[in-house]
């Protein structure tokens, strides 16, 4: 059977079941789609908030990350669990009694403003949309390459696939489907990683075959890695950080982003009881860990599994052929992820860090610049080419890949559309909505949203990776400091959560379009996106860009809390409603004086 | 009344001190250990590298469910210590 038709195989088959889900579990009414009925195991849930937060970013892209950056990149991998701890102790259990629908619901009853509900949505909209033209986009790379198919076409079928059992089933359609995109993604992206363990190290555990022996040199894996990329130039894997400030801000930003990002919280509306949002915080931990575990080891084992093939003999040794090259290096060739340039014209492939510090070395052995360029987000998607694994295995991370991508984008263009037709519609523009109406406005305003992201996916504006950072910062800056600061204070008002969090949305916006172009328009930035620009840059410590949410969160919590004291306190309603919120038991009970 | 209202009061700063705790280990693991006194670490040799890179890729985040699981099973029980809990 050749590849293509096993690869169709696991395709067809893995959406044959979403779809068969989705007509099981379709919603009947706005609690169902909205919340799914609220009544979802925690474990379950669980499992669904694990597949709605591992996006094609963590599935496809974070394993390249940390390979081409080393230990420097570690901070995904705390930044984008550390999340978990802060959104069970400080925000998930709270906005569950609260027991409202959706993130801008808070917002806008906290803060008894609906100005506020309305800059909580515009922030929601921003987020949420950015990141979902992440998902289309690397949806249809998936398809492209292993459905033969055109990256438009695949976005197209992509985009039926969700809008079908999306519209249809809701929150509850959607939490099902969820699970099983979980079990998917994850097998997909074990199965590999335990071969490639074994053949490596002999652990067939990739997390312990991390710290284990290299077979072949004797050696511990990651001290074989190290010299390998010292031997041709490039920094040691293992090497420690100078900007030390910069990563515990971007670190943090990524954690409160994550906390902070509405499609995950809303997850936490679907559980029965508060005590189930709090187990269920951590059993999202548990199955969002099987991979965030798994993803250091594959990226430390494929990084020397293709060191090994372009350098058969070592790093010190002459390198392979390009006439000589594996086939999948042919395969990947042809979608222009990988790029080969002979520069010396000696017919062979040489890969190594083109710095002036290394520059005498490459002299002495011939080489005329680095030759061969690899996308970081091949990796996984090419680890079992690369290690040489059976057809049903790349099948597998094929339907993985995908099921990444449809989760994330199917959770995101919920949280798009309960904003829309719950908070702008029903909360603002026509209160007396009947239920039959608002789920109809539900429907179709994801049903829009489909539309927008796929046409976006399809004209990208060029600035992809750059938007999912403008999706955390803004999340971390805004929305995350405006919940935290409506559960654990009772003095913070409607003026200074709408001056927070303007304050923090604008200055992190700003920042990053000081680098990195305004409104992303190709060459508007106003400083160049150099480590010696950055604020504080002179002094070895700048803040990059993709950093400042952090910053942003900071400044939200200090103007939110100045402009308040200075204001009148909250009525006396609003208080009784933090009390409320912060027991588990009704209201009357907690309030009770 | 005024005895339930001191009840309340008194679960809502366990919640808080409990928060604080768990959230100081949070910090330490991943900014303490992971990033900031990664170099006070390097003496201790984990598989090639030092403690340091392993709370970096591996024990920090094996903390964090830890802490979430410590956290949900402490507060769980604390909400029926308090009679705050559902039903």
């Amino acid at each position: 059977m050749s590849q293509f038709a096993i690869n169709l195989i696991f395709v067809g088959g893995s959406f044959a079941l979403y779809i068969a889900i989705a007509i099981w579990a379709r919603a009947g009414t706005t609690k169902e789609f909205y919340v799914a009925g609220g009544g979802v195991n925690p474990v379950v849930n669980g499992m669904a908030t694990a597949a709605d937060w591992m996006s094609a970013a963590s599935f496809i892209s974070m394993a390249g990350l940390i390979a081409a950056g080393g230990y420097a990149n570690s901070t995904f991998l705390m930044g984008w669990t550390g999340g978990y701890v802060l959104l069970a102790m400080l925000l998930a259990p709270y906005l569950r009694k609260f027991g409202k629908f959706t993130v801008p619901d808070f917002i806008g009853d906290r803060f008894y403003s609906t100005g506020a509900r309305l800059v909580a949505v515009a922030c929601l909209i921003i987020a949420s949309v950015t990141y979902v033209i992440g998902q289309m986009t690397g949806a249809g790379v998936a398809f492209s390459r292993f459905l033969e198919v055109s990256s438009d076409m695949g976005l197209i079928i992509a985009a039926v696939i969700v809008f079908l059992y999306a519209v249809m089933g809701g929150m509850k359609g959607i939490t099902y489907t969820q699970v099983a995109q979980y079990v998917v993604l994850i097998i997909a992206y074990t199965i590999p990683a335990v071969f490639i363990s074994l053949q490596l190290t002999g652990n067939f555990v990739p997390p312990l075959g991390l710290f284990s022996d290299h077979i072949e040199s004797g050696m511990p894996l990651l001290a074989k890695l190290d010299e390998v990329v010292r031997e041709l130039g490039f920094r040691d894997y293992t090497a420690d950080v100078d900007n030390k400030l910069n990563m515990v801000l971007f670190t943090l930003s990524l954690m409160i982003g994550t906390a902070g990002l509405p499609h995950v919280i809303i997850r936490f509306f679907t559980v029965p009881k508060v005590a189930d949002a709090r187990w269920s915080a951590g059993w999202a931990l548990v199955f969002i860990a099987l991979l965030y575990l798994t993803a250091p080891a594959v990226a430390s084992m494929a990084r020397l599994n293709l060191m090994t093939t372009i350098y058969p003999a070592g790093p010190t040794a002459d390198s392979i052929l390009y006439a000589e090259r594996p086939d999948w290096m042919k395969t990947w060739e042809t979608t222009g992820l990988i790029k080969f340039d002979d520069k010396n014209g000696d017919g062979r492939i040489q890969v190594y860090n083109d710095t002036p510090a290394f520059a005498a070395t490459a002299a002495e052995r011939g080489w005329n610049g680095n030759e061969l360029v690899v996308n970081n987000d091949i990796l996984v998607l090419a680890n079992p080419e690369i290690a040489n694994l059976p057809g049903w295995v790349i099948g597998l991370i094929a339907a993985g890949g995908l099921a990444a991508a449809l989760s994330t984008a199917a959770g995101l263009l919920l949280a798009i559309s309960s904003a829309i037709s719950h908070d702008v519609i029903k909360g603002s523009i026509k209160p007396d909505i009947s239920e039959k109406g608002e789920l109809m406005a539900a429907r179709i305003s994801m049903g829009v949203a489909i539309v927008v992201a796929t046409w976006l996916g399809m004209n990208p504006p060029g600035f992809a990776a750059q938007t999912v950072a403008l999706a955390f910062g803004i999340a971390a800056a805004s929305i995350f400091p405006a919940l935290m600061m409506g559960i654990f204070s009772k003095r913070v008002n409607n003026y200074g959560a709408i001056a927070g969090m303007l304050a923090g949305l604008i200055s992190t916006c700003v920042y990053i379009f000081l680098y990195l172009g305004w409104f992303f328009i190709p060459g508007t930035a106003t400083f160049a996106n150099t480590p010696d620009n950055w604020l504080f840059g002179s002094t070895g410590y700048g803040i990059s860009p993709l950093s400042f949410g952090a910053v942003g969160a900071m400044i939200n919590f200090a103007v939110a809390f100045t402009v308040s004291s200075l204001t009148a306190p909250p009525p006396v309603r609003i208080q009784e409603l933090v009390e409320s919120v912060r027991f588990p038991r009704g209201a009357g009970q907690a309030v009770d004086h | 009344m005024a005895d339930h209202k001191s009840n309340a009061k008194a679960y809502w700063q366990a919640n808080l001190r409990l928060i604080i705790i768990s959230l100081a280990i949070w910090a330490l693991v991943s900014y303490g250990f992971g990033i900031l006194l990664r170099p006070m670490l390097s003496g201790i040799a984990v598989g090639g590298t030092d403690l340091g890179f392993w709370f970096a890729q591996q024990g920090s985040i094996l903390t964090f469910i830890a802490l979430i699981f410590f956290y949900a099973w402490r507060m769980n029980k604390l909400d029926k210590e308090f009679g705050v809990d559902e039903e």
